[in-house]
Order: structure tokens, then sequence, then C-alpha cells
């Protein structure tokens, strides 16, 4: 009989600080994975955390991880050629074929970025997939801001927008809340294009709104949800909504289905 | 295959039995009651006939026994992990039908629900058999019969007790170890309860329904203390708990430990976002959860009317009347459509 629940020891082959609050771990890793799936990781004695994959390739996987509670502290003080426990890949991910050869809008709000990084990297770097890539990006501030080298290298082939919510004296970029930037979107197809909207609840409601109100269908709208995930599997019931288990059903749903789901 | 049994021959059934299985029942136990000094009903294991308590309903459903309120999964021992053995003797539990369709509904969940098996529940519950207590009467909260939980063939014996004798059937022939004359006996079921339900059709149920005011009156009401979630046959919910077993971190133990939607905490995430704060949306996400949701997965209701949570409750909040009040609600709202 397999058990589901034991994880496995990995190295984490580098750490990058993103912001005070955020480093992204680069963990050996073999195996398949899809953008937006999730890991438990965890730290033995301390406790085991749901973490979205933000990136992968031959041999690693990359999480983003936010310094916000027990376990996250101390994964924080884990450098190069330490370890940590996982198991995973849960969830579904980001399906490519629902985006390729479409034009297609991320939409991420702080650290929503990370679950739909590694999607946003391959159309940037597989034009050829993609009809047309718009990236819109929201942070709080200047300093939150997550994947600098990434983003300048997606604005490079595609319209790419940041905003904060309130900037300093050195910011030169927009500012105000990602709702207000939705223009900035090529919404000349707008019957016909896709957006995909991850970040806080708040975030997620408002910004999907918006978005209807622009002309969007909402069958060409995505969400991916975040929720305290104990196992994973569809067992301990943490994230059920409804009839619907996020870890099993999701994170990423369609709107059609998500507008219908109450916490 | 029957058997008609005086108490002291059935006793003597029970001593045979326990040779090869540990029997858990229905007993009495001294000083666990709420208050100081006050007894409770709920299930231990048993050496005897005369130890189990039949007169009322436990206070707690059997479910800890094979699914523990808390359960080691494993051990972290450096680069590994460890899972710990469990006793393997196996278990026969004396139970009246709701909680054999509670059972069930705790295999769908952990066996049936996504992919994956669960290891730790499936080890323990491999080794449990049911002996089904007829229930003839119920008790003054069960509402089973509206919940189609009156009736289970679940089970590989079930007896009859009466002030003179016991009936006793078996359906599995590895515990037939009585010699003498058999008779026909198959038990009987509760055809009518006292508290009887109407569940909105789930097609019914709409957002409206969610938004619906009567959540308001739990939110005054409860008091998140999860009462209702331990004592349920059918909640199944928990939550992973590590703990250190050296300071480098390199030695800990990880366990789950039962979690109920009612408990402060339930849905809180990392950085504090959390879900259903106010009271009264958790007895609307438990209520719909029992007749809603899970039968939009699996085609039949989660509640199999036991009626425990009216027991427990220290507001005295009745899900009974929760139900019908639901199910007023909906047909009101089909009636302004």
């Amino acid at each position: 009989m397999t058990n589901p629940y034991l994880p496995t020891v990995y190295e984490i082959l580098e750490v990058r600080k993103e912001t005070d609050i955020d480093y992204t771990f680069k963990v050996s890793y073999e195996g398949e994975l899809i953008g937006g799936q999730f890991m438990e990781i965890s730290i033995p004695g301390v406790g085991e955390a749901p973490i979205s994959i933000c990136n992968f390739g031959e041999g690693f996987l990359e999480m983003t991880i936010r310094k916000v509670g027990r376990l996250t502290d101390q994964v924080f003080e884990l450098t190069t050629g330490d370890t940590l426990f996982m198991r995973g890949p849960y969830g579904n991910g980001f399906d490519l074929e629902t985006y390729k050869n479409k034009d297609v809008a991320f939409i991420a709000g702080g650290t929503g970025l990370a679950p739909v990084r590694k999607t946003i990297d391959y159309f940037s770097r597989n034009q050829n997939d993609i009809k047309n890539l718009e990236v819109l990006i929201g942070f709080k501030t200047p300093d939150d801001q997550l994947f600098v080298d990434d983003i300048k290298r997606w604005q490079e082939n595609s319209n790419v927008t940041v905003t904060v919510d309130h900037g300093d004296e050195t910011w030169t970029g927009e500012t105000g809340l990602i709702t207000k930037h939705i223009d900035k979107l090529d919404l000349s197809d707008v019957d016909n294009k896709i957006a995909v909207v991850v970040g806080p609840p708040i975030m997620m409601k408002f910004t999907t709104l918006e978005l209807i109100k622009k002309g969007f269908k909402e069958e060409n709208i995505w969400v991916s949800f975040e929720r305290k995930m104990s196992c994973g599997i569809g067992k301990c019931g943490h994230c059920k909504i409804d009839e619907t288990y996020v870890c099993l059903e999701g994170p990423v749903f369609n709107y059609i289905k998500a507008k219908t789901l109450i916490d | 295959m029957g058997y008609q049994l005086s108490h002291s021959a059935f006793d003597d059934y029970l001593h045979e039995l326990s040779k090869e299985y540990r029997l858990f029942a229905p007993i009495l136990q001294e000083g666990k009651g709420k208050f100081a000094l006050t007894d409770v009903v709920g299930y231990g294991e048993i050496n005897s006939f005369d130890e189990m308590v039949l007169k009322e309903k436990s206070y707690f459903s059997p479910k800890e026994i094979f699914y523990p309120i808390r359960e080691t999964l494993f051990y972290f021992l450096n680069n590994r992990v460890e899972t710990p053995e469990i006793d393997i003797k196996p278990i026969i539990i004396f139970l009246r039908p709701c909680d054999l369709n509670g059972i069930k509904r705790l295999d769908t969940i952990f066996l049936k629900n996504g992919e994956e098996v669960d290891f730790y529940y499936l080890r323990r519950r491999e080794l449990v058999k049911f002996v089904m207590i007829e229930c003839l009467e119920g008790f003054d909260t069960c509402y089973c019969v509206s919940m189609n939980s009156n009736k289970a063939d679940n089970y590989e014996a079930a007896i009859r007790v009466t002030d003179k004798e016991i009936l006793l059937q078996i359906k599995d022939e590895s515990l037939d170890l009585l010699d003498g004359q058999t008779i026909d006996f198959e038990p009987d079921f509760i055809k009518e309860n006292k508290v009887k339900v109407t569940i909105p059709n789930v097609d019914d149920v709409t957002k409206e329904t969610f938004n619906n005011e009567i959540w308001k009156e739990y939110t005054a009401r409860c008091i998140a203390c999860g009462r209702c979630n331990t004592s349920c046959i059918t909640c199944s919910c928990y939550t992973m708990q590590d703990t250190k077993l050296s300071d480098d971190k390199r030695i800990g133990e990880r366990r789950r430990i039962w979690a109920g939607c009612h408990v402060d905490g339930f849905s809180d995430m990392a950085g504090g976002h959390g879900f259903r704060d106010k009271n009264g949306e958790r007895m609307r996400f438990k209520t719909m959860h029992k007749i809603n949701d899970y039968y939009k997965r699996f085609d039949e209701h989660m509640c199999v009317g036991c009626g425990r949570c009216d027991d427990v409750c220290p507001e005295y909040i009745s899900f009974s009347k929760c139900i019908n009040k639901l199910n007023e609600i909906v047909e009101e709202g089909k009636q302004n459509d």
C-alpha cells in the first residue's frame, strides 16, 4: 500500500532574495510538473504548507516563498546545500493548451505572480505559441516587486505593465490598483481575449468584475485560488468550497465555475 | 444464520471473540461527563456484555476507534521518514445502523475522494468488523429515517437485545464460534422517528440560500466550540501538526489531529487571511456539506441523522430544525420565482 503522506528529502540548490520577505528557493527535483501546481513542503518538527511552483526545468523546481508564518520563518533560515522535505505535485495547474495561439492577458497581484510566473515565462520564450502575450502586474510598493529581471525580459517582446499601489520618490512607473489599468491591455478583440487572474481574493474579485465590464466573456477568464491545504489529496477538508475541493479540481478554475463557489 | 442466546451465553460468546478481537461498544465513562462528577456514554473496549450501555445514545460516535483524534503519521529521522507500527489485533465494533451509514461516508472521503487512498485510515479500517445493534425506538433527537440511514447491511453480525435474551445474526462465518441450534433471525429497523426533516432538493439551493438571513441567527448563537464536529460520525476533517523531538530539526514527529469547520482557524492561511469569520457562515458551510455539497459528489447525503450534534450543543442549536428552516426558505424562494 503506498502512503501519499510521506515526504521525500530534497537539496536546496540556490536561494535568491526577491524582497526582504520573499525569497525564491531552487530545489533539486526530477519529475513532470505543470506551472500553477503546488508542493507540500515541510521542515521536520515545524510543519507543512502548500507552496506553489513558480519555475521548473531540468533537475530543479523553484518556489517563491513569503516569510509569513511558523514554517516559512524556518524555511528562510535554509541556504544552499541544506535540505527540505516535499511531496507532490498537487493540483491541476495552468494547461498550456488553453492559451496556445490565443490573445492572453496575465493579470497578477503581489505573490499571485508566483504561481503564474512559469506560464508567462513559457509564452514569453515561445512567442510562436501565442497570438498575443500581455502582462499586468500590481505590487503594493516598489519594494514588493518580485521577479524584476524576468519582468524586464518579458517587456522586451510583450506588453507588460507594472503598477504599484503606493509609489515612492524613485518610482517612475504606473501607480494605482490593477483595476485602473485594464485599459492598458489591447482590448480590440475582447470577445476572444483570454484573461488569467491570480492574486489576493479581494484583487481577484474586483479584477474579474472589471474585466467583465470591459467585455471579457466569463468563459475566457481563469483564476487560481489559494487555500490552506493540509493534505493536497482531498481528505483534510480545509480547501473545500461547496462541493469542490481546490486541491483536486483546482487551484486553477474557469470563472464560470469560480463565480459559483461561495466560501 | 442466527442464534438465540441467554445473556450469559452471549457473554461467553464475547469472551470467545475477545481472544481474537478487541471489542468496542458504548460504555459508561465514569466522571467523564460535561460537568463535575457526571458520567457520559462513549465508546470503549469491553470484556463482557454487562459493560455495554444500550439505553442511551453514545455522546461520541465510534469513529475515534479507527480514526484517532490524534494520530502519528510518521517520524522524521534525519533525511528519512518512518511510519510507526500499529496494534494489528482485529477489532469488532457494536454500533447502530446510523453509525454504520456514517462510516460509509468516512470510507468515501478517505478512500474514494480523489485518486489517493488514505493509508492511515485504510490500515486501521481493514481491521474492523461490525456488529449492528438493532435499533427500533431511537432517541429524542434522532432523524435517521428522514436521512435514509435507519437501515444498513454493511455489517458482519447483528444483535437484538431484550431483557430476556439476545438474538444474534451472523453473516460472516468466521464469527460463528457457536454450537447448538440455529434459528432464522433478521434484525428489524426503525420506521419512524419523533423528529423528521425535509431536505431541500439540491437543485433548488441557490446563491440566495447562501446569503439568506437565517444564518445570522447562528452567528448570534453558535460559540464555535466544535462539539458538533467532534461528535459527528461523518465529520472527517483534520489538520497536520508537527512536534520537534530534537533541537536541531533533524528528528520530529508529524501527526494529524481532528479539525472542525466551526472552530476558529480552520480556514486561516499564512499571512492571516481566513474565510467564514462569522459563526453563522460556518453553520451554513457545515449544513451545506452535510445535506447539499456531499450529495453532489456522491449521490447521497453526508448527514445520517444520528442527532448527536443536537445532543452536544451547549447553545441548544438543533441541526434538524436548521434543515427544516432551510427547506422552508428554499420553498418560499421557489414560490417567489
